[in-house]
């Protein structure tokens, strides 16, 4: 591993932190050829509305798409579970050939008198895109004969990335703001966006929110309700984390119901804390949210300090990479391990943009690493050349993390326990303490001292 | 309860599927291509499709599983993706520097019409492949067949592009393991050695996708085929073909192009399968078989017959492809459990026929169906409630709604280790998948069981 090349196209995308000036490359489509650890448009889209879990999903194209995303993400809901189901129209060859509307039609009506949604998606893959089906048409004539609003979602997977089907997200969603009454909506009420209660996430912050003396009305999209989405255009402000995903949602309420919103993290102390207090002082007209959340942190801080002390106690000065989705998610996690002691690396994300990158750079050390839609192999390389102690990733990540005998966090969507909040900070120390001080790795080579 | 939506009446339902039994040929395709020493799949479509297929592949066997992708954009899709396809393969070998590159296509892609073959000519020609490397392709459009059609057609291509006949017989057989896992690959060559009998297995993912830790990332790891062991298997005694949906194609093409004659025989899980396998291969190479192997055998049927009791009468309800469940059906039979409910997700005719031959002496009704899907399947659960289930990981919901026990077995498995390690193909396989069963089965009964009697020894 002493020498990879890297792709000269890629040069730009890859800065270590020192003296050079800094211009970083990014947001552009991966290279050719290059084991881009990115998705698609289609993935982009299904992870957003995932979550809404008594709405229909109905993925229109080969069978892959579907299977590949039947319950791989564990957004968790507190009733209705149809969204845990893998529906497809299964297209064929003739389908391919003589177009796919009628089996579309079929298959929808079919399975809303079945399971009784209160909504449908219906997501077009590549191949829907190519034979030109009329998704839209079938969706009015589904909605018309069926009484429930049916919507297309344009998330052809070539047509853009993985921000782009967010978009297509977010349209389909924005089309079903505004069908609901919101004469029951407090004047201190906010919109959860960009949360989809992995693990159970979504059920803490709206608990913060709720004992501080907002209403939330809707949580989009993370145990997510149609009805509650349908009137979310009654609460004065939208609070939106994972930014990537859900501010061009928040900016087109901003512009059609005057909505403002603000961009949070829920992910370590500081960020977490913050969330709150600018929330609080959104509604300063009532200035008791304020005092309550103010006593709401002292209290969770409290509650969580002294266990952190110790994890950090083990943990400092050791060294994590962080590989993430979202640019933001990584401002958050450097934060958090710099409370457990930990220095970054090495931060990269698939999707970040120049100014995001920017901040990473402040907010890293000296020598570290930041890149853009990173291949295995550089992120192998760096890791050794770094010697780190945790990896924090996704799927594709863990088992290069593994084998290199690395430590690994999952913060992505297959993660089991909770990492926002006050409390996911807990978790959150608690599972990175437990993988970099593991035993295990005193057999790994690279920590091998017997012999 | 998750599956609280199915219900009970089985409605004709041909324009749509409900938890799906199969997936998408590429992966199958992406699968059988790691099985060739320093080869980097390549997937010729969006980038979505390899992200998933290498999160799929990564799930189930815990390892990194390398692919590249075409990654195309709305240009691409109009304008053909030659140009991203010759970029890419300049990009791979200058950055991961494989010997061979293995492009499948996507629904994408083969819509569009690209010419992966005259693509890869235009790229040798400008000298985008160095000499020494390869690159061959397989054409597995997502709305044709399954995950067990790409596998085969990209063994298949296999054949195609690299077996050469040079006229001088060689002492070995090639042996196609169909799509199974890496250990049942690794067991099929031990069984192979066991007899003395030089074999080229291919592909083998063994050593690729269930590697050890080696403090170090190899994005080529030891395993797998080498392009020079492909070559010389159109010179080979002969072929056996293991499976015939996903090694007849490959068997075939070899005995088509080399003359190289083929056997193609159903997986070897079970007692009589396994007997068929190693017959073939005895005879096929003229050795006798050795004294380990029939011991192994012998230990086997001691299971069988030590544990028959448990068997008998069980009803069994099964899901997965198309040649595991063929031998798993048989396998079953023998031993006195009543497999009752078959299904695969992959369409195809022959397999109806063969299970309703199997199944025959079965008493009562078998329901089986060749391109059904895991709501079907369910629903004759539900009507007809069996004892054990056996099915990849997805068949958990089923097994929780119904309290029925489930041994998983199949692709995917994404909540259990053991399968990259263990196999279940050849004697020690059904001694392993014994114990599988009677385990999850006594367990149950002890679970069950009134305090009086829930005993020491069962």
């Amino acid at each position: 591993m002493s020498t990879i090349h890297i792709l000269k196209e890629r040069e730009r995308q890859i800065y270590q932190k020192g003296n050079q000036p800094f211009d970083m490359v990014c947001e552009k489509v991966s290279v050719a050829g290059s084991v881009s650890q990115r998705a698609c448009v289609f993935c982009g889209s299904r992870v957003v509305l995932y979550p809404i879990s008594d709405a229909l999903h109905l993925v229109h194209g080969p069978i892959g798409c579907a299977a590949y995303t039947w319950d791989i993400r564990g957004a968790l809901s507190s009733g209705p579970e149809l969204h845990r189901l893998s529906f497809s129209t299964d297209l064929t060859e003739t389908d391919v050939i003589y177009g796919g509307e009628t089996k579309l039609y079929q298959a929808l009506t079919q399975l809303i008198d079945i399971h009784h949604p209160k909504a449908a998606f219906v997501y077009s893959t590549c191949i829907v895109g190519l034979i030109g089906d009329d998704v839209t048409s079938v969706c009015k004539k589904v909605e018309k004969e069926k009484g429930i609003p049916v919507f297309p979602v344009h998330s052809e997977g070539f047509k853009g990335t993985k921000k782009d089907g967010y978009k297509a997200a977010c349209d389909a969603l924005f089309k079903l703001i505004g069908k609901g009454a919101i004469d029951d909506i407090s004047p201190c009420s906010i919109n959860i966006l960009g949360e989809f209660n992995i693990g159970g996430e979504a059920w803490i912050i709206r608990d913060y929110y709720e004992r501080m003396g907002i209403q939330v009305v809707s949580i989009m999209t993370g145990d997510g309700r149609v009805e509650e989405i349908g009137k979310s255009h009654g609460a004065k402000l939208n609070v939106v984390q994972c930014s990537g995903s859900m501010t061009h949602l928040a900016k087109a309420m901003q512009e059609k119901y005057n909505i403002p919103f603000i961009r949070v993290s829920y992910f370590g102390i500081e960020d977490m804390a913050q969330a709150l207090y600018d929330v609080a002082s959104h509604f300063k007209e009532k200035p008791e949210i304020m005092e309550k959340t103010r006593e709401l942190v002292r209290k969770e801080v409290s509650d969580i300090y002294p266990m952190l002390q110790k994890y950090k106690a083990d943990l400092k000065g050791k060294k994590a990479a962080i590989y993430v989705g979202g640019a933001f998610k990584a401002f958050s996690l450097i934060k958090a391990l710099k409370h457990l002691g930990m220095t970054t690396v090495l931060a990269g994300s698939q999707t970040g943009d120049k100014d995001d990158y920017e901040v990473l750079r402040q907010m890293c050390d000296d020598g570290a690493v930041i890149v853009d839609d990173a291949n295995p192999l550089e992120l192998s390389k760096y890791l050794i050349e770094k010697d780190a102690d945790l990896l924090i990733g996704g799927v594709k990540e863990r088992p290069i993390g593994y084998k290199l005998g690395v430590g690994f966090c999952d913060h992505n969507h297959e993660r089991k326990t909770p990492l926002a909040g006050f409390v996911g900070m807990l978790n959150f120390a608690k599972e990175v303490h437990a993988t970099v001080t593991s035993p295990v790795w005193q057999f790994t080579p690279r920590r091998d001292n017997s012999g | 309860m998750l599956l609280r939506h199915t219900t009970n009446k089985v409605a004709d339902r041909h324009a749509l599927t409900v938890n799906p039994a199969k997936t998408c040929q590429p992966i199958g395709a992406m699968y059988a291509a790691l099985g060739v020493h320093s080869c980097l799949p390549h997937s010729h479509g969006s980038q979505g499709c390899c992200a998933y297929h290498r999160s799929t592949l990564t799930r189930h066997y815990k390892e990194p599983v390398m692919a590249g992708t075409s990654s195309f954009t709305e240009g691409a899709s109009v304008f053909g993706g030659q140009a991203n396809l010759v970029q890419a393969i300049d990009n791979i070998f200058t950055i991961y520097n494989p010997e061979v590159i293995a492009v499948h296509t996507t629904c994408l892609s083969e819509t569009i019409g690209d010419d992966i073959a005259q693509i890869a000519a235009k790229a040798r020609e400008s000298g985008k492949i160095p000499e020494g490397r390869y690159v061959f392709h397989a054409s597995t459009p997502s709305y044709v067949g399954s995950h067990v059609t790409g596998f085969a057609g990209m063994t298949r291509a296999m054949v195609d592009y690299f077996a050469e006949k040079c006229g001088k017989k060689r002492r070995q057989i090639n042996i196609i393991p169909g799509y199974v896992e890496p250990s049942d690959m690794e067991e099929i060559k031990r069984i192979a050695k066991l007899m003395d009998i030089p074999a080229v297995v291919f592909p083998d993912t063994s050593n690729v996708l269930n590697g050890p830790q080696t403090g170090k990332y190899e994005m080529f790891p030891k395993g797998g085929v080498t392009i020079d062991q492909l070559k010389t298997t159109g010179d080979s005694m002969g072929t056996l073909g293991l499976g015939k949906l996903a090694s007849g194609p490959a068997a075939h093409a070899l005995d088509t192009k080399c003359k190289v004659p083929c056997q193609v025989l159903d997986l070897p899980i079970g007692i009589k399968a396994t007997d068929r396998f190693v017959d073939a291969l005895r005879s096929m190479a003229g050795v006798n078989v050795p004294d380990d192997i029939n011991i192994e055998r012998g230990r086997l049927l001691d299971v069988i017959t030590d544990m028959h009791q448990y068997f008998f009468g069980k009803k069994v309800a099964l899901i997965g492809d198309p040649d595991q469940l063929i031998s798993l059906t048989e396998f079953l039979v023998s031993i006195d459990m009543w497999p009752i409910h078959i299904v695969t997700g992959t369409p195809g005719k022959k397999f109806e026929k063969r299970i309703r031959e199997l199944t025959s002496e079965i008493p009562g009704p078998v329901n089986v169906k060749a391109g059904g899907d895991m709501f079907l399947w369910h629903q004759w659960i539900k009507n007809d409630p069996v004892d054990l289930m056996i099915g990849n990981t997805y068949v958990k919901y089923i097994s929780r709604d119904e309290d029925i026990p489930l041994v998983r077995f199949g692709f995917p498995i994404l909540d259990r280790a053991g399968h990259s390690y263990f196999p279940t193909v050849g004697y020690r396989g059904g001694i392993r998948l014994l114990e599988k069963i009677l385990d999850v089965l006594l367990d149950r009964q002890d679970r069950d069981a009134p305090e009086e009697s829930f005993e020491l020894v069962m």
